[in-house]
């Protein structure tokens, strides 16, 4: 039998139906793997009781029969969803204190298909970044290493989770994608993670960063784990206006690996300067596995990509900067201490001052500069014209009957903890270059562990799909799984 | 467009978060970064577009018009960094 805390969901929930594991000795692995990784800063809030109570309860459910496929099993959830009664507060200090009084709907469903929860995962500040360094908590470190031996970024901003699920911390974990947020950290730390379609996980109780971006999905070991978690986590919720009401398929189902006669588009503007061949290299060499087996490759044009990363950095603060102004010393968090004769002004200014960090305030002013008046129309409005450009790119591609998109997750391996702190912000928003048309054009997107740099350092490739087709999508990266062949662990030194 | 420390003093007060004046240069230089990279939307042409309002096209759903939700004022005040018999307290707002 494989050790406990290695299982995939698949696995564990098989060996739950044998009777050959329970819930309980499987979380109480998971907890002390947990305990003992606190070098990692992977959990921000660990919830050990909460676990041993969700396990008892699902090992009764299980021998009762008849129970879903994540009964028994222990996942971690990112900061950023609400869970009653357990701190949620984004990685940041200005929710410092708060114990949401309800349940976000992911992680009701979740538990209510009986999964266990082992604690809160690190995040960059209100999912504000793309390396985990924004964090309240300071940032989590990826598993994997070079041989310089060096702290490396796990990702941003579900990086706790990548972490946590690469260094056997829990065998899924939720993550939120606004730009590349589950994308990005799973190709550092050779994971799986999908951000679905827009509208097809509700919004309701997770944390908003840019409401018109932001989508959460399943951060796994392998593509059927990902299928298992996405379907539970999945469906229409009245609570949230924008959450779909279409069925949600039994993805795991669909998972062949037969992806014969699909047109796979390989887009020319991805090629982008800079990028180093190693990328290159690894997407020519996905692009044939897919062809080998059975697909049918297309070059492809999206002649907007370069506009969106410029057309997010308005989109995104502009919409944060509205979610944000709930955070106001009033109804939960932080209140800054008032000096005498402070009016309700100074308690505003001084709390958002103390409880934000750098790039969520950052974010914010760049937010409300962009909605000003005189600005509206030059940069907010022309940046939502551009968005429905990138929209129709793809809808373009996939009226001529493309099926999946294939491209780099990102544009480099996992880098240094600290080795951007020199450079301007811009630099860092370049690693969401691959992974930010996406959520701009709404449609769902995977990235697959596909390989090893010269670092030794794990390196992910992207499919994109047609809008709630996540179940051919995860079929054509299950293909693309099995062609790749990537079975790498991190080694132990934490 | 270019950002001057009185703009970034403006932004400041809009967004209502305090900025000391020291750090005033260094947020105006970070606003100018930002917005020279966002700068390149100009480029493109976007005549006859229609801003997007949604990314997936659909219909809000209309619901009957009755109370769903309520009468849980200590769950709304549980989080409150200062309660006083049932209400949020703040400074004093009006003189």
């Amino acid at each position: 039998m494989t050790e406990l805390t290695k299982l995939t969901i698949a696995g564990a929930r098989d060996a739950l139906r044998r009777g050959e594991i329970t819930s309980h000795e499987l979380t109480d692995a998971l907890n002390a793997a947990v305990d003992g990784a606190d070098r990692l800063n992977a959990y921000a809030h660990k919830t050990p009781d909460i676990a041993a109570r969700q396990a008892k309860a699902a090992d009764a459910r299980l021998k009762a029969g008849d129970a879903p496929d994540l009964c028994g099993i222990p996942l971690g959830i990112k900061d950023l969803f609400c869970t009653e009664g357990t701190a949620s507060q984004a990685a940041s200090r200005i929710l410092d204190g708060f114990k949401p009084q309800y349940e976000s709907t992911v992680t009701s469903q979740l538990f209510r298909d009986g999964a266990v929860m082992l604690g809160k995962l690190n995040m960059d500040e209100f999912a504000m970044g793309s390396s985990n360094e924004t964090s309240a908590y300071g940032a989590a470190v990826n598993p994997w290493r070079a041989d310089d031996g060096v702290d490396l970024t796990p990702g941003g901003s579900s990086g706790g989770s990548a972490a946590a699920v690469a260094a056997d911390l829990c065998l899924g974990a939720t993550g939120t994608d606004t730009g590349g947020s589950i994308r990005q950290p799973a190709a550092f730390t050779g994971t799986t993670g999908i951000k679905p379609t827009y509208g097809r996980c509700s919004r309701f109780g997770i944390i908003a960063y840019a409401s018109s971006l932001d989508q959460a999905g399943p951060m796994t070991r392998d593509v059927r784990d990902a299928a298992i978690m996405l379907r539970a986590m999945s469906g229409h919720d009245p609570k949230d206006s924008t959450s779909a009401d279409i069925a949600v398929p039994d993805f795991e189902a669909m998972l062949t690996g037969d992806i014969r006669g699909k047109v796979i588009g390989i887009p020319r503007e991805y090629h982008v300067d800079g990028m180093p061949g190693e990328i290159e290299t690894l997407w020519t060499r996905g692009t044939e596995m897919l062809r080998d087996a059975g697909a049918v490759i297309r070059d492809i044009s999206l002649p907007h990509t370069k506009y969106a990363l410029p057309a997010y950095y308005v989109i995104a603060p502009a919409e944060a900067s509205s979610n944000l102004a709930r955070y106001d010393g009033v109804r939960f968090g932080h209140r800054a201490k008032l000096a005498q004769g402070d009016g309700i002004t100074e308690m505003y200014e001084k709390t958002r001052a103390e409880g934000f960090g750098p790039e969520v305030q950052r974010r914010i002013m760049v937010g409300t500069y962009v909605l000003s008046a005189g600005f509206y129309d030059a940069y907010y409005n022309r940046a939502r014209k551009v968005r429905a450009l990138i929209k129709r790119d793809f809808d373009q591609v996939f009226a001529e009957g493309v099926d999946a998109i294939l491209t780099p997750a990102t544009p480099s391996s996992a880098f240094g903890l600290g080795a951007m702190k020199e450079s301007d912000p811009v630099q860092m928003y370049l690693n969401d270059v691959f992974t930010v048309t996406v959520n701009l054009a709404g449609l769902p997107g995977i990235s697959v562990p596909a390989g090893l740099d010269h670092k030794g350092l794990p390196l992910g490739l992207q499919l994109i799909g047609r809008p709630w087709e996540e179940g051919d999508l995860l079929n054509t990266a299950y293909a693309l799984e099995r062609s790749a062949g990537f079975v790498s662990k991190p080694g132990k030194w934490w | 467009m270019s950002i001057d420390t009185d703009t970034a003093r403006r932004v400041a007060k809009l967004a209502r978060i305090r900025v000391e004046d020291e750090a005033l240069p260094a947020l105006a230089s970070e606003f100018n970064t930002i917005l020279g990279f966002i700068e390149q939307l100009q480029e493109v042409d976007v005549d006859g577009v229609e801003p997007m309002t949604g990314v997936t096209p659909m219909h809000l759903k209309r619901r009957d018009d009755v109370v769903t939700d309520g009468s849980q004022p200590e769950k709304v005040l549980a989080n409150a960094p200062d309660a006083r018999e049932g209400f949020f307290a703040v400074p004093k707002v009006v003189e």
